[in-house]
């Protein structure tokens, strides 16, 4: 690699040339940052700027620069210079923004904008262009577990477009759920039939496509690996075992339903109540004809109870909505009517949830007299000959009933989302600790996973609420926890067949991406093109597993030493693990323990004397540091005392730069990260939270260099909260000046 | 002219809102070069313009930043903004679609310094603040916007407010002479994700959204409570700038309804479910907020956050399509109806109506290609050749996170699209 040599620009555009002295900042560049070249310009991102930067790169050999000019998020399309190494000085929404107008405060802005080009510099020289994981692979077929309608569609599509496919089916045959059915739901204008589920035909393409193979009565035993070359073991139920390859994994392993022998109340268990599933038998056994109960009888009357089992607040049952059955039952009640217009069919609801143009096919059942009643049953008993619904009338709001020959429960979906890992964690521990009892439970756990994988974070995907494989993030509903396997269908969110096709298409090119970005060396979504990864330098490891623990993605294993092994594969770029290392080993070739250290360390502290403090922000770079530049481009003013770093996120923060700031003299130190708790938003997982245990812990510290504990603080931010953000500025900043200047200045 | 920009292995995605961004993003992340138009002056659409998402109450620009970091580190996607689909010729693996280009009247040297809006003394209304507001004539669209440029309105082009925008600029960024261009691009796959717009709530007469200033719907209410927007966050009624505590919000405000719109439009119970929180967060116990419905429909797992609306006291339901609307003496708009629980009639006074809009296909009213098949409410359900697809709500009145896998799977059938046609080319 050719020899470092480093450029800083400097921009008097915007406003900066008038608000500061520009000639100075060129000579801390020049002086303090070591910058081997300094150049001033007056429109930096016009395209004369970048070009005088372009010809410095191509003439001049530069390979590292730094631009003090505007923030890191303006003017990237002009500042795109792939070939070399560069840092951003923000001296636009970072400084004459927010800076108070006036020539009083001259001093503190320049003196502001005077430290961000030192760090600017500061961070440049540890900052290397990154190559990309050279740990590429370029396997790329994918593995598609579960053989029903979303599996299906995921394995169609993406062997459609181009890919490799292995299909892994539990059972004997292809369809799943799909084949049970006699209808479905329609999904095409008018909205007003049932229509035939396509079900046979697409196993059909999948089973005859030239690059997709069907491995049926099949489970898996073992995952292992990492995005671009998992290695699978394919069991089959004779217990032969196939080994494959594959790229990325698509999990579309669906629903049971919930079991109707859990409501009794309801008549879970007579002869003449049955739940869908059990209607879709009677109506594949009439194929178009009368439909007939069990002995024979043919039914004259029938009732369907929404929400059986569901939406449940007692704790009982399943406390939410399955989506899909007030359309199942509406399309059931069509099975009634269009064989024989004079059966009684009644459906008893509570809220009729049939979205978006369902609400055709309510209307074509209303048009075929099928009866609706808003109400809730609180008991089904036996007639002898039939059923007798007792219901709650909540238009009459009266108590009813209803006699009919046969009732449908309208039960819901329960995901087959494999082990729950919070059950997993304490299964292990117990076992690890010598438990017969977890030992025993643990290999029944692994008789009932998905995946088998052998990730230290246990052998499936992490679950969202109630047991679904969800993703937690509502415009990322693909940002898996495992990364390369990516949740489809029914087993993610209660679904209809509809959503379920949808669903896997998305899931397939989710698939296919991860492949791709394995083949190229790069990070997946969030930063996705990302092509740093970590580097550890396993000499100083001292085998304390904190980063195997703590890694959301579960991506480093350890080896039979106990030294980690990362999976760069796996690995999101949160710098989770370099966070959490007490020894420091862990970095990335553009961000690490240096290129903030360095900044940190480049500011310069003014004496105990100047009543001037200096605060330190850690921001994330998502929602705190946006929420900053925001607050400058509404120009709302804050303390010019404070200096920001962005982080990736606040898990990345090691207590190393906390120390290292109070000791050289800060007073203070303010960290901005998202909201935890149930609905966070770390898109890392749990960075603020880590960061807020990992600094409660450091409150001993503190106290023993004589500080107070109150002088590290940490914020959640949100990114609308430019003005809020300032406010948490300016009240931190008055607390310090209240509190006195730190007693650690002029020691570090 | 056809530039050389596309071939027919560049997929055309057509809308910049977040089900477009998603569609292009996920592309090209795979590899395949994208040219993503939008017709406004900035990428983000409607959820850019939301306070908060339902159920986890988390901004939805938190979102797009990421998105926005995604397209600015990626050089497969080509962004054109101002840019309007004029016509498509050809099939499916080529085709030839002309685009209009109209004059931002700034070009790529803004360094968005805002010079020239200090200058401007001309106000439009605000397009990004449902005219709920007024901004100067030279403007961004909004903190988020992206390209992170200036735009002159049209209005003032020949007037000295141009000239003194022009002046202002330091950087020879403002182009007077910007004229409208029409260029011609190829592309193999077209994903139309042109989205949704509201319900035009005029259009329910009983309601007098025309009439009463203090019957406003649900995304115009959004702007209200979001800090960015015209009132800072707070909640106040248009007609005398009074805080609202006793908010109505009327369901299915043209939807279900033969009438209006015929299909239900799904996200608007939880929006109004979302919206009572606004009410809580700005007045604590001191808010009253009311649900006029038909049916509650939250799908699926959303169930927790009714049953946790349902337990606020300060809100309360009732089971009715609201009759008519009409103003008393001091300008507080009153709910006349029948409560179809018990059946009693009222008449309720309050504060503010908020009309939980329904869900309109943004193309309705445009003339798509001939090969285009829609549903009975204009919904894009595909096309003739499977050449072009939609994308998120302009296929279906949808939710965001739904949006956002429609558009994943419509990126999955573009890329078939070009694959094949590579795949027969090769062959050829």
């Amino acid at each position: 690699m050719a020899e470092m040599k480093t450029a800083a620009y400097i921009c008097s555009g915007c406003g900066l040339g008038d608000k500061l002295d520009i000639a100075q900042l060129g000579k801390i560049a020049q002086k303090e940052g070591k910058m081997a070249l300094v150049r001033e310009h007056d429109f930096l991102c016009n395209t004369e700027g970048v070009q005088m930067i372009r010809d410095d790169i191509e003439k001049e050999g530069v390979t590292h620069i730094c631009i003090a000019a505007c923030s890191r998020r303006a003017k990237t399309e002009a500042f795109h210079f792939p070939a070399v190494a560069m840092t951003r000085a923000n001296l636009r929404e970072g400084v004459i923004w927010v800076v108070a107008e006036g020539s009083e405060h001259d001093e503190v802005r320049q003196e502001m904008a005077d430290d961000y080009v030192r760090m600017g510099c500061a961070e440049l020289k540890k900052v290397k262009l990154p190559e990309g994981n050279p740990n590429r692979t370029q396997l790329k077929s994918i593995m598609v577990v579960g053989g029903g309608m979303s599996g299906l569609t995921a394995a169609f599509e993406a062997a459609e477009s181009g890919y490799q496919v292995i299909l892994v089916e539990k059972q004997a045959q292809l369809g799943g759920w799909a084949n049970k059915l006699w209808k479905r739901v329609p999904y095409k204008a008018p909205y007003a039939e049932p229509q035939d589920t396509g079900v046979a035909k697409l196993a059909a393409k999948v089973s005859s496509h030239p690059l997709i193979k069907v491995h049926l009565n099949s489970t898996i035993a073992e995952t292992s690996g990492a995005p671009g070359r998992f290695a699978v073991k394919i069991a089959q139920e004779s217990g032969a075992v196939t080994e494959a390859a594959v790229g990325a994994i698509v999990q579309a392993t669906g629903f049971t339903n919930y079991d109707i022998a859990k409501l009794p109340e309801l008549g879970g268990g007579q002869a003449n109540v049955v739940d869908q599933a059990g209607l879709e038998a009677l109506a594949q056994a009439a194929n178009g004809g009368a439909l007939k109960r069990a002995d024979g009888k043919e039914i004259k009357s029938v009732v369907f109870l929404q929400c059986a089992g569901q939406r449940d607040d007692t704790a009982k049952h399943l406390p939410y909505c399955s989506g899909h059955c007030c359309a199942t039952s509406i399309k059931q009640a069509m099975y009634f009517k269009d064989a024989n217009p004079e059966v009684n069919a009644v459906v008893v609801y509570q809220d009729l949830r049939v979205p978006g143009m369902g609400e055709d096919f309510y209307r074509s059942a209303q048009h075929k007299g099928v009866i609706f009643a808003k109400g809730k049953a609180s008991g089904v008993e036996p007639t002898g000959n039939g059923c007798k619904v007792n219901y709650r009338d909540m238009i009459l709001d009266a108590d009813a009933t209803l006699e009919a020959d046969l009732v449908v429960l309208a039960t819901g979906q329960v995901p087959s989302a494999g082990v729950n890992l919070d059950i997993w964690d304490t299964v292990v521990r117990e076992a690890d600790g010598g438990s017969e009892a977890a030992k025993q439970q643990k290999s029944e756990l692994q008789k009932i996973s998905v995946l088998n994988l052998n990730y230290r974070q246990g052998p499936d995907m992490p679950q969202f609420k109630y047991g679904f494989a969800d993703s937690h993030f509502i415009c990322f509903p693909y940002e898996t926890r495992r990364t390369g396997i990516y949740a489809a269908g029914p087993v993610r969110r209660p679904m209809d067949m509809l959503q379920a096709t949808e669903d896997a298409t998305g899931a397939a090119l989710k698939a296919i991406q991860a492949v791709e970005n394995a083949s190229l060396g790069r990070a997946a979504h969030p930063r996705s093109g990302d092509l740093s990864y970590p580097i550890v330098r396993l000499e100083g490891c001292t085998q304390c597993k904190r980063c195997t623990v703590e890694c959301p993605f579960g991506a480093i294993d350890e080896d039979e030493r106990r030294f980690p092994v990362f999976n760069e594969q796996r690995c999101r770029r949160c710098g989770t693990c370099m966070g959490a290392c007490p020894v420091r080993v862990i970095s990335f070739e553009n961000y690490s323990v240096d290129t903030v250290g360095n900044q940190i360390k480049a500011v310069e502290i003014p004496d105990e004397f100047s009543e001037k403090p200096r605060v330190l922000i850690l921001a994330c770079e998502n929602d705190a540091y946006p929420a900053l530049d925001m607050a400058g481009l509404s120009r709302i003013v804050y303390s010019a005392f404070v200096r920001i770093i962005p982080v990736r996120c606040l898990g990345s923060v090691n207590t190393i730069w906390i120390t290292d700031a109070l000791n050289s003299g800060y007073d203070g130190v303010m960290m901005m990260g998202c909201k935890k708790g149930d609905d966070y938003q770390c898109h890392f997982v749990k960075g603020s939270e880590l960061a807020n245990y990992r600094m409660s812990k450091i409150g001993d510290t503190l106290t023993q260099m004589g500080l107070e504990p109150e002088r590290v603080s940490s914020f959640e931010v949100a990114i609308t909260d430019n003005a809020r953000v300032a406010g948490f500025i300016n009240e931190f900043v008055a607390q310090l000046v209240k509190m006195g200047p730190s007693p650690m200045k002029g020691f570090g | 002219m056809t530039s050389s920009i596309a071939t027919n292995q560049t997929i055309l995605v057509v809308g910049g809102g977040i089900s477009g961004i998603t569609a292009a993003l996920e592309a090209a992340e795979c590899g395949k070069q994208v040219i993503l138009v939008e017709r406004d002056a900035t990428l983000g659409g409607r959820t850019a313009l939301l306070y908060r998402y339902f159920p986890k109450m988390c901004h939805p620009t938190c979102g797009l930043e990421i998105n926005l970091r995604r397209l600015k580190g990626n050089r497969n996607v080509r962004v054109m903004t101002m840019a309007e689909v004029l016509g498509v010729s050809g099939q499916r693996g080529d085709y030839a679609v002309k685009l209009k280009i109209s004059p931002r009247y700034v070009n790529a040297k803004c360094t968005a310094c805002g010079d020239c809006a200090a200058a401007v003394e001309a106000q439009i209304d605000n397009p990004y603040e449902y005219g709920l507001a007024k901004t100067k004539a030279a403007y961004l669209p909004h903190a988020m916007a992206y390209p992170m440029q200036y735009v002159l309105d049209p209005s003032i082009i020949g007037t000295a407010d141009a000239d003194k925008a022009r002046a202002a600029c330091k950087y020879d960024a403002i182009d007077l002479d910007m004229r409208d261009e029409t260029v011609e691009i190829k592309a193999g796959a077209i994903v139309w994700a042109t989205g949704w717009k509201p319900y035009d709530a005029a259009k329910i007469q009983p309601y007098g959204y025309d009439r009463f200033a203090n019957v406003i719907t649900s995304v115009e209410f959004e702007r209200l409570a979001n800090p960015h927007g015209p009132t800072g966050g707070k909640l106040l009624r248009p007609s005398d700038g009074k805080e609202a505590r006793n908010i109505a919000f009327i369901q299915c405000a043209g939807s279900r309804d033969e009438n209006h719109l015929r299909h239900c439009s799904r996200i608007c119970c939880m929006a109004s479910l979302k919206q009572t929180h606004y009410v809580r967060e700005a007045y604590g116990e001191a808010a009253k907020s009311t649900i006029y419905y038909i049916d509650i429909r939250v799908i699926d797992r959303l169930e927790d956050f009714y049953l946790k609306v349902q337990q606020d006291p300060t809100v309360s339901f009732v089971k009715s399509k609201v009759a008519k609307i009409a103003e008393d003496k001091d300008g507080n708009p009153v709910l006349h109806g029948v409560d179809t629980e018990g059946y009693h009639r009222y008449a309720t006074a309050h504060d503010l109506v908020v009309l939980a809009v329904g869900m309109e296909p943004e193309t309705n009213g445009i003339k798509l290609p001939d090969d285009i098949l829609l549903d009975s409410s204009g919904f894009i359900e595909g096309s003739q050749d499977d050449g072009m697809c939609g994308a998120g709500s302009a296929t279906s009145p949808l939710d965001v996170n739904r949006s956002v896998q429609s558009a994943t799977a419509a990126a999955l059938r573009a890329i078939q699209v070009v694959h094949k046609t590579s795949t027969v080319e090769g062959a050829r």
